[in-house]
């Protein structure tokens, strides 16, 4: 499968995980990284080149840092005006329809303040309800996001490993090597559960 | 020595003294300087023969004048500008000389004086008429273009007319000629065959193009690896006076010939080098020149033929700006185009003061005409200033007061005006058209005009600052008024007007510098918008990005230095103060400092993230903290 990584994170200067995935991503070969906040520093979003590169690929994948429960800014953006009716979705709006939308973000707080017990009582999974939602309308499947909890102070142990099952997922979802099947199973996916759902190949 | 040094006093102190005086009184500073001229030859006879050997020292002033042009000058302009130089200055030195002769010839002069007369007549002033043009900032004006171009092709007629005048030697005075070959300046190519000094002189304009072209570049590298400035400084000047020389030499005008150099040096990297270093001599080499005219005058004669001289010189400037006003018209300049034109020009030149002394020698002219005639040059020289006075005084006003009003009848008022149609006023005017306003666009340029109408933009020629023409233009219905116009005095003067005319319209204007910024704040424009700010900003964001700085990271630096350089203007403009220049006012240098230290506090900022810097937005809360540490 064509994949397609469409990187935002606003302040690269400062960032520690989404850096080194990107540049992972970007030694993956046949996967195509798009560094938004770089091509568009003004907002200036391309509609017609956007559109073709979602064309051109079958895995889309949003990769960012969470912010304030959300994406980055210009991947809001990006959606409301690339995902344009007729296009994404509506009438003759079929263009995505089959392929696939992954999430792999960052979290600065650990899994647990995502527990029903935790400060921000909201399982991740239900904070990312309005892509998982924006998928379903342009008929894209939704994967269970691609997840590194307590990114914020995640040292080097626990970010490369996490580096390392992003270059495998990456070259699952471009060699077809994805169990679409067991992935739905699950709500989040880590390091820990990648193997589960990706076929030897 | 002493009296060198006596001399030199003289001169300076009457230069010192009367120009700042002249130009108090918007005289320009020629006129100042022939005033000097005169109060100190004919009044208090403080210098007398002197003055003639003086004078052709003082005429090397030209010289560098035309050098300084011909550096402003590249070839490609030279060249577009062809037709406006052969046109425009042939026809003017035809023009003039076949309406001297004539009349002349009805004097009962014979049609060789007649003819000679006629070509001493037809130069005018290159000194005179470009310092003046220079300090009014009209050079670019339509009507300085062409005047430039007359001047300079006047400067190129006289190689031929050198060659031709003795040719009309009156062969009663023939034998006279002959001893005053003596006097004249040493020549290589005297006494040779005609297609030898063809090929010689051909020679030397070569030598100079191709010598500036490819010899002066590491000559002048070599000479600023010096790192002295003086030697630097006498180097330029050995190239003008190496180059007036060798066309000396071979019987060429030494001012054609530096202003070929000038245009051959023009793209060189050390043209500004090159212009700093020669323009001091130059300006005081000319206002040399101009005391030397006016201390040279022989009042005894004149006053003892005042009407005839007087007579004379009238009629010489009536005829040439007659011919001038001709010319032009044929030529499609309009208005105060035309009239700076045709006045401007109306003075015989210092050409002819060379031509009449080269004349007599080789007996075209009677000698007893002569001295009569160098006071007529000189008079109509005098009387130039005035002509600027009577065209900056009497016909300007006229003009903008609408009588013989030049400008285009504005037929389509529209919601919004913009005043300058340049590279500032076409961006805005696009962006507004493409977005359905209409607007009615005033410029001053013909020119300009007449290129926008063939892109169909419809624009009107006129000076918005008339306020007849912004009435024309629907100033009391517009919705908006956009002044991007490139001259802040105009600006702030429309603005000024218009805020009193009509105190509810929204002003965008184009501001030169934070102080234009200010005063244009007082004047109640609502949008001040400085003209080269924001692509500086883009430059520097694009330097950055080169630099290795994320694009987005860019992007946030750029904003932050804009929104600091706001608040910075906002309060510098709270201590300005129009009645003091901002470098004696204690105020706004303590503001100014204050500011400085802050922004660079702020752009440290962008560093240390800790404060309002360009990374107080994505701070995760352990880089703060780490960052605080
Ligand atoms: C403006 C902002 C908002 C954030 N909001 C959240 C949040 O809602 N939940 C969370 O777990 N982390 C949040 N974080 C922490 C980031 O997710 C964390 O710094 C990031 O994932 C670390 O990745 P990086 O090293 O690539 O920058 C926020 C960070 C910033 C700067």
């Amino acid at each position: 499968m064509k994949t397609l990584v469409l990187y935002a994170h606003p302040a690269q200067q400062h960032s520690r995980v989404n850096r080194t995935l990107a540049e992972t991503a970007q030694q993956v070969a046949g996967v195509e990284v798009v560094d938004l906040y770089a091509e568009y520093p003004r907002f200036t979003i391309d509609i017609d080149r956007e559109q073709q590169r979602l064309r051109d690929h079958d895995a889309i994948v949003f990769q960012f840092p969470l912010m304030w429960y959300s994406t980055p800014p210009i991947l809001k953006e990006w959606q409301d005006l690339v995902l344009e009716h007729g296009f994404a979705y509506g009438h003759g709006g079929t263009a995505l329809s089959g392929k696939l939308w992954l999430c792999a973000l960052t979290a600065g707080a650990p899994l647990t303040a995502y527990g029903p017990e935790g400060r921000h009582r909201m399982p991740l999974r239900s904070l990312l309800a309005p892509l998982e939602t924006t998928a379903n309308l342009c008929r894209m499947p939704f994967l269970p996001p691609y997840v590194l909890y307590g990114a914020l102070d995640a040292t080097e142990t626990r970010c490369m490993p996490h580096a390392e099952g992003y270059r495998h997922l990456l070259e699952a979802l471009r060699d077809d090597r994805l169990d679409l099947a067991a992935a739905r199973t699950l709500d989040h996916l880590t390091v820990e559960t990648l193997p589960t759902v990706i076929k030897r190949g | 020595m002493s009296g060198l040094l006596f001399q030199a006093f003289v001169y300076l102190c009457a230069a010192v003294i009367a120009v700042p005086i002249a130009k108090r009184f918007g005289l320009g500073s020629v006129l100042g300087y022939l005033i000097a001229g005169i109060v100190l030859g004919p009044l208090i006879g403080l210098v007398g023969a002197e003055t003639q050997s003086i004078q052709q020292f003082a005429e090397f002033g030209v010289v560098m004048m035309l050098f300084l042009v011909g550096l402003e000058l590249e070839p490609r302009q030279l060249w577009a500008m062809r037709q406006r130089l052969l046109g425009v200055g042939g026809a003017q030195v035809a023009g003039t000389a076949a309406v001297v002769m004539a009349a002349a010839m009805l004097a009962g002069i014979g049609w060789t004086v007649a003819l000679a007369l006629g070509l001493v007549a037809s130069a005018s002033s290159t000194a005179i008429v470009l310092q003046t043009l220079g300090e009014k900032g009209l050079l670019k004006s339509d009507g300085g273009r062409a005047s430039f171009a007359v001047l300079l092709f006047q400067d190129i007629s006289v190689i031929p007319m050198l060659a031709l005048l003795p040719l009309l030697a009156l062969p009663a005075l023939r034998g006279q000629a002959g001893g005053d070959a003596a006097h004249a300046a040493p020549s290589l190519v005297a006494g040779l065959p005609g297609w030898e000094t063809g090929a010689i002189t051909i020679l030397a304009v070569a030598a100079v193009v191709v010598g500036g072209h490819y010899l002066t570049r590491p000559l002048f590298r070599f000479i600023a690896s010096a790192e002295l400035r003086e030697v630097f400084t006498a180097a330029a000047l050995l190239l003008v006076v190496g180059i007036a020389l060798l066309m000396t030499l071979v019987g060429l005008s030494p001012a054609l010939g530096t202003f070929l150099a000038g245009v051959v040096l023009a793209n060189s990297e050390y043209r500004h080098e090159l212009e700093s270093d020669v323009e001091p001599f130059k300006g005081l080499l000319l206002g040399l020149f101009f005391i030397t005219v006016g201390a040279g005058m022989n009042f005894g004669l004149l006053l003892a033929h005042l009407p005839l001289i007087l007579g004379l010189t009238l009629a010489l400037i009536v005829a040439k700006a007659l011919v001038l006003a001709i010319v032009g018209r044929l030529f499609r300049l309009r208005g105060p185009d035309l009239w700076l034109f045709a006045l401007g020009l109306a003075q015989a030149g210092e050409f002819a003061f060379v031509l009449l002394s080269f004349t007599v020698q080789n007996a075209v002219i009677p000698a007893a005409m002569a001295p009569m005639l160098l006071l007529v040059v000189a008079l109509s020289m005098l009387l130039t200033p005035l002509l600027f006075i009577l065209f900056d005084r009497v016909v300007l006003p006229r003009l903008t007061r609408g009588r013989t009003r030049p400008a285009d009848t504005i037929d389509a008022p529209a919601p919004v005006i913009i005043a300058g149609i340049g590279r500032f006023g076409q961006i805005i005017n696009r962006m507004l058209r493409s977005n359905g306003y209409e607007t009615v666009v005033l410029d001053l340029s013909a020119e300009m005009v007449d290129s926008m109408a063939t892109f169909g933009i419809k624009a009107f020629f006129g000076d918005a600052t008339r306020p007849d023409l912004l009435d024309a233009a629907g100033l009391r219905t517009a919705r908006m008024l956009v002044l991007a116009i490139d001259d802040p005095e105009r600006v702030l003067a429309i603005a000024r007007h218009v805020r009193q005319m009509r105190p509810d319209l929204h002003i965008v204007a184009r501001a030169h510098d934070r102080h234009h910024v200010y005063e244009l704040f007082q004047a109640g424009c609502n949008d001040i918008i400085r003209e080269v700010f924001d692509s500086s900003v883009r430059a520097g964001r694009s330097a950055l990005e080169a630099l290795g700085h994320h694009p987005y990271e860019a992007e946030k630096i750029a904003q932050t230095f804009v929104k600091g350089d706001r608040q910075t203007l906002r309060k510098l403009a709270g201590v300005w103060n129009p009645a003091i220049p901002s470098s004696s006012n204690p105020a706004y240098i303590a503001a100014a400092r204050e500011a400085r230290r802050e922004e660079e506090a702020m752009m440290a900022g962008a560093r240390s993230a800790t404060r309002d810097g360009v990374n107080r937005a994505w701070m995760p809360p352990g880089a703060r903290d780490s960052a605080e540490d």
